[in-house]
């Protein structure tokens, strides 16, 4: 699994824009599909099985970023936008790489002043792409209107794994490989859907489940903690195994999906926790108000540093996550009554 | 430039009554599309079906959205003394409203919003629209309430003037649009694909009816036609900001303005490519847009059913959503020349 993470993590793909890790995703899931296609959005749709109940699970491909606007002349600093929810407090210094490979450097003109203390908004900070050859004229105005992606390489240590976009690269992991567990074998119907554009507001999901029509949907993304130091009220902690939610602020998870998840949990002996999260929402949101409304609920997969480049999560709860999602699919698909 | 551009900039068509607005669209395209219906939020559609076309081909069914609705004031109620309560439909700023004029209903009662004079006023700091009356010259409620009614829609009182350069008006955001559709209907000669025109309301609400119509038409592929704001008059400031260069991304006469990315859309690399490639061929400037501030028809139709792609092509225009507007009549000129070479040379490979 950590290979195909990496390749996975290190990818380039902020919302609207993920057509690498698409290509990428489709050559790792190809032989474990029934039938693959691309909707209207760029949501990739791969179909395992035939018949049954219909289930569709979610995992995002899209990573937060941020939107060059425009180079001034005089200093060749690009402007930016945000793309997704940032935190400004990450901001100086870090590096984010454009889609031909460029790396930039983000600036504050008073960082070592007043940057010290305050945290500026989005606006008062500069990418530096400058590359030497700015004494020759003006340098080029490519970079105006493009997107990059925050930029780090991932690393392992002891049982962790750290790394950007594990929100929601490890979600895509899961789903990636519960397909080559399932390897085929379910007695649903099953649409696994690596979604676009959620960090931008779930638009990927809310097209798919659309096109899909699904009896059930099942979202794969990570969740907060509450084992810092800095103590998130939150019952969540890595090594806890599979976060099974029951809220959050876009979605109450319909207690039989719940109950489904907790029994299946239970009955393999696969580690769980129960998830309550008031800071976002996931793709099953989306899925749930779809046509005439879906029961829609959310395996997660804990993680520290949400949306900094640091993402830390647990090797053993990623497993648990696989496990009770295979466990949950190659079952006929029945809530509770 | 489209004859009907002054009818439609000056007439009153605050989201949820679009009525005079639809009446010209109505009497505009007449002849020059088929299936002519008003939807149940009140959009127009129509259809111009494509060139015959080759059998072996699917026609591209391209839809292309114009909003008819402008910000304005809904009527809220009547002080004792004549004067008349009211709240915003839409982004208004509060800063403007002193001091302006208005006209309310369908027999257009001019009103004044009412300022206190200056010498008995100088700290006035800007007053909240819920503390902001309108004086239409009643001295008592029912004197009021004879002309206007609770519910009456309230627009600015601007004429449309036309200069050799620019034009100046209201709510060309989004009447200029609406005038592109028309321009693009009456165009004599088909286009290679089906254009379903698509004259939305409610847009400055929340891209209410664009959401509808292109749940209903369905198309393949959707551009929107928009006004967005100029950002190329300096910023009156004391000091000029030393941090910064003013480099103006979006002026008047430098073409249509490409969106990248706004709140509630980003557009599809490949279709950008596509249109940005289109320009060039053409010989088109073109500008880009990619803040966070504002939203479009776009944002609703392209989360539409399974989907669509969707770009937006914007008319540059300053001080949007304010009593005066201006644009620049080469713009005009140029956006609706994109437009028209998209449409003849777009395809299925090109999003």
């Amino acid at each position: 699994m950590k290979e195909t993470l990496k390749k996975l993590v290190e990818a380039w793909g902020p919302s609207g824009y993920e057509h690498h890790v698409r290509d990428l995703i489709r050559a790792e899931v190809e032989p474990y599909a029934d039938d693959i296609r691309v909707d209207g959005l760029g949501n990739l749709i791969c179909r395992v099985g035939q018949g049954g109940t219909k289930v569709m699970i979610a995992a995002h491909m899209d990573e937060i970023g941020v939107m060059a606007m425009y180079q001034e002349k005089k200093s060749g600093y690009l402007r930016f936008t945000n793309i997704g929810g940032l935190l400004n407090t990450t901001m100086v210094g870090g590096r984010v790489k454009f889609e031909d490979g460029t790396i930039g450097v983000i600036g504050y003109s008073d960082y070592f002043g007043s940057g010290r203390t305050n945290v500026p908004e989005l606006d008062h900070f500069f990418i530096d792409v400058s590359d030497g050859s700015e004494s020759n004229g003006d340098a080029p105005q490519d970079k105006a209107a493009r997107p990059a992606v925050f930029w780090r390489t991932m690393e392992e240590r002891g049982t962790r794994w750290i790394a950007k976009s594990m929100d929601d690269r490890v979600g895509c992991l899961v789903a990636i490989e519960t397909m080559r567990r399932l390897n085929k074998q379910t007695p649903n119907e099953l649409y696994f859907v690596f979604t676009v554009q959620e960090e931008v507001g779930l638009r990927g999901a809310r097209t798919a489940a659309y096109g899909v029509d699904p009896d059930l949907a099942i979202a794969l993304d990570v969740t907060a903690t509450g084992d810092l130091v800095q103590n998130l009220k939150m019952g969540i902690k890595l090594g806890g195994g599979a976060a099974i939610k029951v809220h959050d602020t876009g979605l109450v998870v319909p207690p039989a999906v719940r109950d489904w998840m907790i029994a299946r949990a239970e009955a393999d002996g696969i580690p769980y926790q129960l998830e309550l999260l008031t800071l976002g929402t996931t793709d099953a949101a989306a899925a749930q108000t779809s046509r005439a409304g879906v029961p829609s609920g959310a395996i997660s997969i804990p993680c520290r540093f949400v949306h900094t480049t640091s993402e830390t999560v647990e090797i053993s709860d990623v497993e648990a996550c696989v496990r009770l999602l295979e466990g949950l699919l190659k079952n006929p698909a029945a809530l509770p009554q | 430039m489209n004859s009907h551009l002054r009818a439609l900039s000056e007439a009153i068509g605050v989201s949820g009554k679009e009525d005079a607005v639809r009446k010209i669209v109505l009497s505009a395209i007449d002849g020059h599309a088929s299936d002519i219906k008003i939807d149940p939020m009140g959009s127009v559609t129509g259809r111009k079906k494509a060139s015959s076309a080759d059998p072996l081909r699917e026609t591209l069914r391209v839809m292309i959205a114009a909003h008819m609705d402008e910000v304005g004031f809904m009527l809220m109620g009547f002080d004792g003394d004549g004067l008349i309560r009211f709240t915003a439909i839409g982004g208004i700023d509060d800063r403007i409203l002193p001091g302006m004029r208005v006209k309310i209903g369908d027999n257009h009662v001019p009103g004044v919003i009412v300022w206190t004079p200056i010498h008995k006023n100088r700290e006035q700091a800007v007053v909240k629209m819920s503390n902001l009356r309108i004086d239409i010259g009643a001295t008592s409620k029912d004197e009021a309430a004879d002309r206007v009614k609770r519910g009456d829609r309230i627009a600015f009182d601007s004429q449309f003037v036309e200069g050799d350069t620019y034009l100046r008006g209201k709510s060309f955001d989004d009447r200029v649009g609406c005038a592109l559709l028309i321009d693009l209907l009456q165009h004599e000669a088909p286009y290679p694909v089906e254009v379903l025109a698509a004259f939305t309301v409610q847009e400055e609400v929340g891209l209410r009816g664009a959401q509808v119509a292109a749940q209903t038409l369905k198309p393949d592929l959707a551009i929107v036609l928009e006004n967005t704001a100029a950002n190329d008059m300096p910023d009156p400031v004391d000091e000029p900001d030393e941090e910064r260069d003013p480099a103006p991304q979006c002026r008047l006469g430098a073409g249509p303005v490409l969106t990248v990315m706004d709140p509630r859309l980003i557009v599809n690399p490949k279709l950008l490519a596509f249109v940005r490639r289109t320009a060039e061929k053409e010989g088109i400037a073109y500008q880009f847009k990619s803040i966070l501030a504002g939203g479009t028809d776009g944002g609703s139709i392209h989360i539409a059913n399974a989907g669509i792609p969707t770009a937006v092509i914007s008319m540059p225009c300053r001080y949007l959503h304010r009593p005066s507007s201006v644009i620049h009549r080469r713009d005009y000129a140029d956006v609706l020349k994109l437009v028209k070479a998209i449409l003849h040379s777009v395809s299925k490979s090109d999003f």
